[in-house]
């Protein structure tokens, strides 16, 4: 809908009117404007503003757009990056983008799939600690990006993401822009979003644009949509009207009640085995640290929930399947992890905000007491409160068990040695010896695990952009264009980007290594090339088991065998560096050598390493 | 300890029944009037483990580890991984291994003597037992870095 003020008038048609006259329409806009009320001042403005339509010409310019003031607000929201793919609903903002815009703050990423541009965004911001801005259609667009939002939505990433649409059912062209417009744009992601708005002027534009940032970086941050209605975008800014872009305060997350603070530290002193669950505490380096000096502090940073006695869970949306488990049998059963008495305590910001359709937010666990509150806000009151209840004599037990734990990790760290050992000269090539190969050469480089495992145990992780993590919501697709926007992210500050790409996944979305050599983006990604969807092997082979059949057809509908696929030339065919299949594990040093030379000089680098199932 | 079994019967009926001893207990539905249903004395029969299974042929071993998907879990040489134990070089007894095979306690799916014949189960085992040691760790100097 349009504004108020234009609602009877039709803005392009009135402009036109008001500049070339009457007699420059033809008879049916004649007499909708014979028909309408007096035009309003906001109108009356615009139609009076300098312009170079000649008498008795219709208005075929404008030098002020309203897609360039969105711009200026989307600058103002300090975006460096903008992912899209092109679409003509909101081609003038991408004009704006990269004329008035000047391409910078943001730079446009060309994809070559929204789900693509979503993906990068989402892995993008957990480098960054803020948002990307996605641009799509407001239907087709969308309906791609759909399963990247999901997956954002359950990582608890903020996504900023635009959509075009064109509203006005008269200012539509006949064909595609009727099929590329929609009623209501947001309607079919707004379960996994968490706010969105459809602004209905500029100056809308303008408070929902900032308030969709704030609401994304608020705890728990997740992705938002602003609908940019084609007519706004294209239609010259109102100067009858005053806009301006508000100033964005980023709220400060809630912080734990100092009572329950108190409470859970009483309960974390005086444990005898406490255990901590960082979960999404590590997003950032002030998290990660926090957590690393409250488990110092207790020496909780390890043991099993079977040994616990009491439990503190941070930022754990999944956190009855860390303390239960399930079997997948005919008769499904569970079992408790813990012992009877554990106590076990939550702060999550997760809390705050939840939604019902989507099951994301597993099954309930019983706890004994829970903070609503951020857990990076919590944390310095929270590690204040163990030090001040911490006694000499604590102190000594906590000494002891931290010497336990030394011994247990060593032992822990001897048997992931033997069973490298086991699986070292292994082809098809094991993980394990990728990961020993690929430290050897980056232990001394800043390095970041962008996409996939985060080096199998063998890195030891001590920055918060070292590894990133999954999808969130498991939708396959996301590490190839995922570890690019991350690797985006890295750029500036010389980072060596490391992914660990798995074959099936990157054949959803393969046009992100096209991105990524588009934009020069250096990134060295080794294809975890077991030539199977094999999660989904041994499903078909548990129900075969099940059911009591066939075996040997698992294979069927699961396998990306006959052909193999050429992971070397399908990315030189988009200009990456790239080597293999690579068969021999003897191989793989050498081949890492070369691909990071390449890297290291700015540019994407691939090796097909043929790998062992799982 | 306690447990939960959830019986899953035409994907509707949702029956549960908790054991203090740590032993799973069937719902008295899923057992029947006599304790046990037809359908549980068939299942019996199907998963009773072999006594003596002979051992076979390696060759033949290595297809059906491959083919029937033990390698899935077990790694295309036994070696484990993160879904399933290392079962070579040195395997377990075959009479173990048939007993687990059969009725298996964790995640692994049951292979009934319909599926995976003791016959097959042997020549597996055999193939298992043609597994070299692999190198120690000691003489593999990526290993051996501080």
């Amino acid at each position: 809908m349009k504004q108020s003020e234009d609602k009877s008038l039709d803005r392009r048609n009135f402009i036109k009117m008001a500049a070339g006259g009457a007699a420059a329409l033809a008879a049916g806009a004649q007499l909708a404007a014979a028909q309408a009320p007096e035009p309003t001042r906001a109108a009356l403005a615009a139609a009076a503003e300098p312009t170079d339509v000649a008498d008795g010409t219709p208005l075929l310019t404008t030098e002020r757009p309203g897609a360039d003031f969105m711009v200026d607000v989307l600058k103002s929201l300090d975006f460096e990056f903008v992912a899209s793919n092109p679409g003509s609903s909101f081609r003038a903002l991408q004009e704006s983008f990269v004329n008035y815009g000047k391409n910078k703050n943001p730079e446009w990423i060309t994809c070559m799939h929204e789900e693509a541009s979503v993906a990068m965004a989402h892995a993008y911001s957990k480098i960054a600690g803020k948002p990307m801005l996605v641009m799509a259609h407001g239907t087709v667009g969308l309906q791609h990006a759909a399963m990247g939002i999901y997956n954002a939505f359950v990582d608890r990433v903020p996504v900023y993401i635009v959509l075009g649409n064109t509203l006005d059912a008269t200012e539509r062209r006949p064909g595609a822009e009727w099929a590329h417009s929609v009623q209501d744009a947001s309607a079919m992601v707004r379960d996994y979003i968490k706010w969105d708005d459809t602004p209905q002027s500029l100056a809308h534009f303008a408070e929902s644009a900032v308030r969709a940032y704030k609401i994304a970086m608020t705890p728990p941050m997740e992705p938002v949509v602003i609908v940019a209605d084609s007519d706004l975008q294209e239609a010259a800014i109102d100067r009858g009207r005053s806009i301006h872009i508000p100033k964005l305060t980023i709220p400060e997350p809630p912080a734990g009640d100092s009572g329950a603070v108190q409470e859970i530290a009483k309960l974390l002193v005086n444990a005898e085995n406490p255990l901590i669950l960082g979960g999404r505490t590590d997003r950032t380096q002030k998290g990660m640290d926090l957590l690393n000096e409250l488990a110092d502090l207790l020496q909780a940073g390890g043991g099993s929930a079977r040994t616990a006695d009491v439990i503190l869970a941070l930022e754990n949306d999944g956190l009855w399947g860390s303390l239960n488990s399930m079997t997948d049998q005919q008769e499904r059963t569970t079992q408790s992890n813990i012992r009877p008495g554990t106590k076990v305590i939550t702060i999550n910001a997760t809390d705050l905000f939840m939604k019902s359709n989507y099951q994301d937010f597993q099954r309930f666990q019983e706890v004994d007491l829970a903070l609503a509150a951020s857990a990076e806000a919590t944390l310095p009151s929270l590690i204040e409160e163990v030090k001040r209840q911490m006694t000499a004599a604590r102190k000594q037990i906590v000494q002891d068990r931290g010497a336990k734990l030394v011994a247990s990790r060593a032992q822990a760290a001897e048997r992931q040695r033997q069973q490298a050992a086991a699986v070292w000269n292994l082809s098809p090539i094991s993980s394990t010896r990728i990961s020993y190969e690929l430290w050897e050469q980056v232990k001394n480089k800043d390095w970041s695990f962008v996409n996939g495992g985060g080096g199998g145990g063998v890195f030891p992780v001590t920055k918060h952009y070292q590894r990133l993590g999954g999808s969130g919501g498991g939708g396959q697709g996301y590490g190839g264009p995922a570890s690019v926007g991350a690797a985006l992210a890295n750029k500036k500050y010389g980072r060596l980007s490391l992914s660990i790409q798995n074959d099936g996944d990157l054949m959803y979305s393969p046009g992100a290594l096209w991105t990524a050599a588009h934009h020069r983006v250096p990134l060295l990604s080794i294809m975890n090339n077991n030539r199977a969807y094999h999660q989904e092997v041994m499903h078909l082979q548990r129900m075969a088991c099940r059911h009591n059949r066939d075996l040997t057809t698992a294979h069927i509908g699961t396998t990306i065998e006959d052909p193999n696929i050429d992971y070397a030339k399908l990315a030189q065919s988009m200009g990456w560096y790239a080597e293999g299949p690579i068969t021999n594990p003897n191989d793989v040093g050498p081949a890492i050598k070369r691909a990071l030379a390449v890297v290291e000089k700015g540019q994407p680098a691939l090796l097909d390493t043929v790998m062992q199932p799982r | 300890m306690q447990l939960v079994s959830m019986k899953i019967a035409s994907g509707l009926c949702i029956a549960l029944a908790i054991a203090a001893t740590g032993l799973l207990l069937l719902p008295s539905a899923a057992r029947g009037q006599g304790g046990q249903s037809a359908q549980g004395q068939a299942q019996q029969q199907a998963t009773s483990p072999a006594s003596a299974a002979p051992e076979g042929n390696a060759e033949t071993g290595k297809k059906l580890w491959n083919t029937v998907g033990c390698y899935q879990c077990h790694g295309y040489s036994g070696q484990g991984g993160s879904a399933g134990s290392r079962l070579a070089p040195n395997p377990p007894s075959l009479s173990v291994i048939t007993n687990y095979v059969r009725a298996p306690k964790g995640e692994m799916p049951p292979y009934t003597s319909k599926v995976l014949s003791d016959a097959q189960l042997g020549a597996i085992y055999a193939f298992l037992k043609t597994i070299p040691k692999p190198p120690d760790a000691k003489d593999i100097p990526l290993l051996n870095q501080k």
